[in-house]
């Protein structure tokens, strides 16, 4: 009996040394014949198996018989797997494995486009690069001057594109057109941009030939994408030279929902008595507004975003006139009032498609009192928007939307010339709407084209138009990306020809762009050539001085031609980030009261930029600073005949900003005292000049002081945001 | 005998599979040795496929896909490291060791720290969203076993690479590591090959805070 039992037990334990083994070797590769060492070697459902060697080769022995599934796995590759018998006779298997779908490794569409985001990773600026960028202020569109096609523009707020005016750059948050994205200005001075850069999550600074989902641009589109859910509760408070602010966001406990506001108030009249301004002040500049932000996540894939906004502002100042001989000034005093909301939901239905909705309200009132007369003028904007989008396949998607905008513009002056009392009110509605088709073809994880449309109908331009994009970009290496983009661009006149009797009809632009690009995680280089051509510009007679009754034309036309040059570097300095740009530009344009085609007043031929940004690690200190040079910009001088129209240029601009900011976490308290100071060498800057209607006198348009002073302090509480800011375990 | 005979069998499908558990147990012995000695990124691929390949002859067990997302969050302190493509790996691998043993002290801690590893691809962007995240799932990893020392101890690290303007730095370091050491002197691991690393950087941390000072 013990005989048998033994025999049994030896039979069982034995099984494994009796059954017959099988020798299984070969050589991994992928499509190109390059081995992979470190592939994963197994027999499915045993541990037999090996990892394949520097040189991609493996050898193992299988201990199994009979039918059996190899697979074959490394990152980045789509798993292989092959049925094969087990016997004891020797498999040679050599896998060739095929490259898995990695959006890192897809080309995208690059002609045209800067991108500043934090979701993807090969993007030419960070958002936060938006904040820190010297000489721009905290202010988005400053820190965007500092990228190539960009104009520096001293008397405006507006970017200037690629020799198109600044009217010709729409500012767009979340797919809702803002009408008036910068503070009222007299028309001399610059303002700012009212949104603040920490709202947003994603800009992208188009310079040309953008997608089929923007119209009524033809220079530029600025989109912004605002923040979704807040990673937790906090609330800040800012005491700087200018004003003061709190907010506070609530993140609730399941993290599904969040509610924030903030309110602020600006006030110039201390920093006004320290630092001398050109301009007589008869009211200090005083901006009061605030906030509220709602965003709601509707379920894993879905989420509501309210954001409202109000502000308002007023100033006043007396410049000295140029026409008058006994020292009488001219008055300029504007109060404004401005409101936007944008509520927006987003939705995935189903595995492929997606859908976008939204909505937008705004309203914007500038009331101004010149020495004579007085005026009020308003905009509101309207607007819904749906877009959805279908994925085809892997990578190739498409999409579909339509807008429409209610507008409405009034205009109202009242006043005495010579004795005569007059009031002049009119008043323009708009019904605008467009619908769009685009589709981002891949052929390969290299090559993809962008062919889209866009169909535009406005009741004040009684035209329908269709305008068609088109790009293309092509992957050369792992880096390295060759695009071009087409597209044509239809845009209303500008507001004040809406409010002429006779209306002129659509501009139209036509771009043509080429472009390089070569990003990695540590440098960027970019070069970028482009065509631009003008039609059907507004012209009117430079003889009919009366606004309101002279005779407007589509007839101008222009072109612009150059090329922008971007190279960033973050890593050959220690701890030192910075970036070069290079703007030449040849434009010429015949358009409002132009005798003949010339460079206008905004373009400048060479731009160029140095930023540069330290972060001292142990001083816990930010520094950073960026020079901007451009050529002189052409001005007129109503002294010279007509044939030599804009034919005299400025000086040229030069400005040198720096700032620096100091971090410290004082307990649950994160606090940054930060410094910045524009045009440090107070270089001379001339923006244009000025002459008095008998011409016997002119005068420079200048800023309205050498230089800008910021001193600020801002704190920022929340649930202890110190954890793992900065970790270097790498 | 036929009765016999079929306890015979019994006895000998018991040994069988007690053979086969004294194997994947002697296994996991042998790979998890390796893990303690090395920091090689190429050794710990070469770990991470055959823990992987544990798995796929293990499948009720929690351990070797643990062991695989531990070898891929190790790797991406190697130089040259593909942080977040290994950080995803290493996700998938936690996913389905989380559906074997869910709320499981040990997995959300390694979960904390790939969050952790997520930082060093953009520490000045990426600090906020994975700091808070990486803290949140230490204080879980707490509450779930509050035993386990090694959220305490990755809290130590987190401390020791903040600096302390961003309210970190060695001397919070030094509180948390002191506090993870005491906690490993009386932590006993449930079984020769259930997770007990940490022990011996603490020590290292330990004495990195007290030097620097």
């Amino acid at each position: 009996m013990n005989k048998i039992i033994t025999v049994f037990v030896l039979i069982l334990l034995s099984v494994q040394s009796i059954s017959s083994q099988t020798k299984i070797s070969g050589k991994v590769t992928d499509q190109k014949k390059q081995t992979i060492p470190g592939a994963n070697i197994l027999i499915k459902g045993s541990y037999d198996g090996i990892s394949s060697s520097v040189d991609g080769s493996y050898s193992f022995t299988a201990n199994d018989t009979g039918e059996a599934t190899i697979a074959v796995s490394f990152i980045g590759y789509e798993t292989l797997e092959k049925k094969v018998r087990l016997t004891g006779k020797d498999i040679v298997f050599n896998p060739v494995l095929k490259e898995a779908f990695n959006e890192l490794k897809v080309v995208t569409i690059s002609a045209g486009t800067i991108e500043a985001s934090d979701e993807r990773r090969t993007t030419v600026l960070k958002p936060l690069d938006i904040v820190t960028t010297a000489g721009g202020l905290g202010d988005i569109n400053g820190a965007l001057k500092t990228l190539p096609g960009a104009q520096q523009v001293g008397e405006s707020a507006e970017l200037f594109v690629r020799g198109g005016t600044g009217a010709e750059t729409k500012t767009i948050i979340d797919g809702m057109v803002v009408n008036n994205p910068f503070y009222s200005a007299n028309p001399d001075i610059a303002s700012r941009g009212r949104f603040s850069p920490f709202i947003f999550k994603g800009t992208v600074f188009s310079t040309g030939g953008y997608s089929a989902q923007y119209g009524q641009a033809m220079s530029s589109v600025l989109a912004l994408e605002t923040n979704d859910l807040p990673d937790r509760t906090s609330s800040t408070v800012a005491i700087s030279s200018v004003g003061v602010g709190v907010g506070h966001n609530h993140l609730w406990k399941e993290k599904n929902m969040s509610a924030g506001a903030d309110i602020n108030y600006t006030n110039l009249t201390p920093y006004f008595n320290i630092v001398k301004q050109a301009p007589e002040y008869t009211a200090q500049p005083q901006f009061s507004g605030g906030s509220v932000n709602f965003r709601k996540k509707t379920s894993p894939s879905g989420i509501i975003k309210f954001y409202g906004y109000f502000n308002l502002s007023n100033f006043g100042f007396k410049t000295p006139s140029l026409d008058s001989t006994n020292g009488y000034k001219n008055l300029f005093e504007l109060a404004n009032t401005n409101v936007y909301t944008n509520l927006t939901y987003k939705e995935r239905l189903g595995e492929k498609w997606v859908l976008n909705v939204g909505a937008s309200y705004s309203t914007n009132v500038d009331k101004i009192n010149l020495s004579f007369d007085t005026i009020r003028s308003q905009s509101d904007l309207s607007q819904g928007r749906v877009m959805v989008s279908r994925g085809i396949g892997k990578m190739s998607i498409i999409r579909a939307g339509a807008e429409y905008q209610y507008s409405f513009e009034g205009f109202n002056i009242k006043g005495t010339s010579y004795g005569y009392h007059f009031e002049n009110r009119t008043n323009v509605y708009d019904n605008y709407s467009a619908e769009f088709v685009e589709a981002d073809v891949f052929l390969s994880q290299k090559l993809v084209m962008r062919l889209g449309g866009r169909g535009e109908y406005s009741t004040i331009m009684n035209k329908y138009v269709t305008a068609p994009r088109a790009s293309v970009s092509y992957k050369t290496g792992d880096y390295s990306t060759v695009s071009f983009a087409y597209g044509q661009f239809y845009q209303k006149p500008e507001r004040n020809f809406l409010l002429n009797p006779q209306i002129p009809g659509y501009n139209k632009a036509t771009h043509y762009i080429a472009n390089i690009q070569k990003v990695d995680d540590f440098h960027t280089l970019r070069l970028e050539i482009y065509y631009k051509k003008y039609d059907n510009l507004t012209l009117y007679n430079p003889d009919s001085a009366a606004t309101l009754t002279r005779t407007v034309s589509n007839n101008g036309y222009g072109y612009a031609q150059g090329l922008d040059l971007f190279w960033r570097d973050k890593k050959t300095f220690n701890g030192v980030d910075y970036w070069i740009s290079y703007t030449y530009l040849d434009t010429k344009r015949l358009y409002l009261y132009y005798p003949k085609e010339v460079t206008p007043p905004f373009a400048a031929t060479h731009t160029a930029t140095l930023v540069f940004k330290k972060f001292f690690v142990k001083q816990n200190l930010s520094t950073g600073f960026t020079y901007t040079y451009a050529s002189g910009r052409p001005y007129n001088n109503p002294r010279n005949t007509p044939s030599e129209f804009m034919s005299q240029s400025t000086i040229d601009y030069n400005s040198l900003g720096v700032n620096c900011a100091f971090l410290k976490q004082i307990k649950k308290c994160f606090a940054v005292l930060a410094f910045a100071v524009t045009n440090v060498f107070g270089q001379d800057q001339v923006f244009g000049y000025r002459y008095s209607y008998d011409l016997q006198r002119s005068q420079a348009i200048t800023p309205p002081a050498k230089r800008f002073f910021f001193v600020g302090l801002f704190l920022s509480f929340g649930t202890d945001r110190s954890k793992d800011v900065i970790n270097n375990n790498n | 005998m036929k009765k016999t005979i079929i306890i015979i069998a019994l006895l000998g499908i018991y040994n069988l599979s007690n053979a086969q558990n004294a194997k994947y147990i002697a296994t996991m012995e042998h790979n998890i040795a390796i893990l303690d000695t090395t920091r090689d990124a190429a050794i710990l691929q070469n770990e991470a496929n055959t823990f992987e390949r544990i798995g796929n002859a293990e499948k009720a067990e929690w351990l070797p896909a643990y062991y695989a997302a531990y070898c891929y969050v190790n790797m991406t302190y190697s130089p040259k490291a593909d942080v977040d493509t290994w950080c995803d790996k290493a996700e998938t691998f936690l996913k389905k060791a989380d559906s074997l043993s869910p709320n499981n002290s040990e997995i959300v801690t390694l979960q904390a720290q790939i969050a952790s590893a997520r930082i060093s691809v953009s520490p000045m962007t990426r600090g906020q969203k994975y700091g808070t995240m990486a803290g949140e799932l230490r204080e879980k990893a707490k509450k779930l076993d509050a035993t386990n020392p090694r959220p305490v101890y990755l809290e130590g690290t987190a401390f020791f690479y903040t600096p302390p303007m961003f309210g970190g730095g060695k001397d919070k370091a030094k509180v948390s590591f002191d506090k993870a050491k005491a906690m490993f002197e009386t932590f006993k691991p449930v079984s020769t090959i259930a997770p007990h690393w940490g022990k011996n950087s603490t020590e290292y941390f330990l004495k990195q805070c007290e030097e620097k000072k």
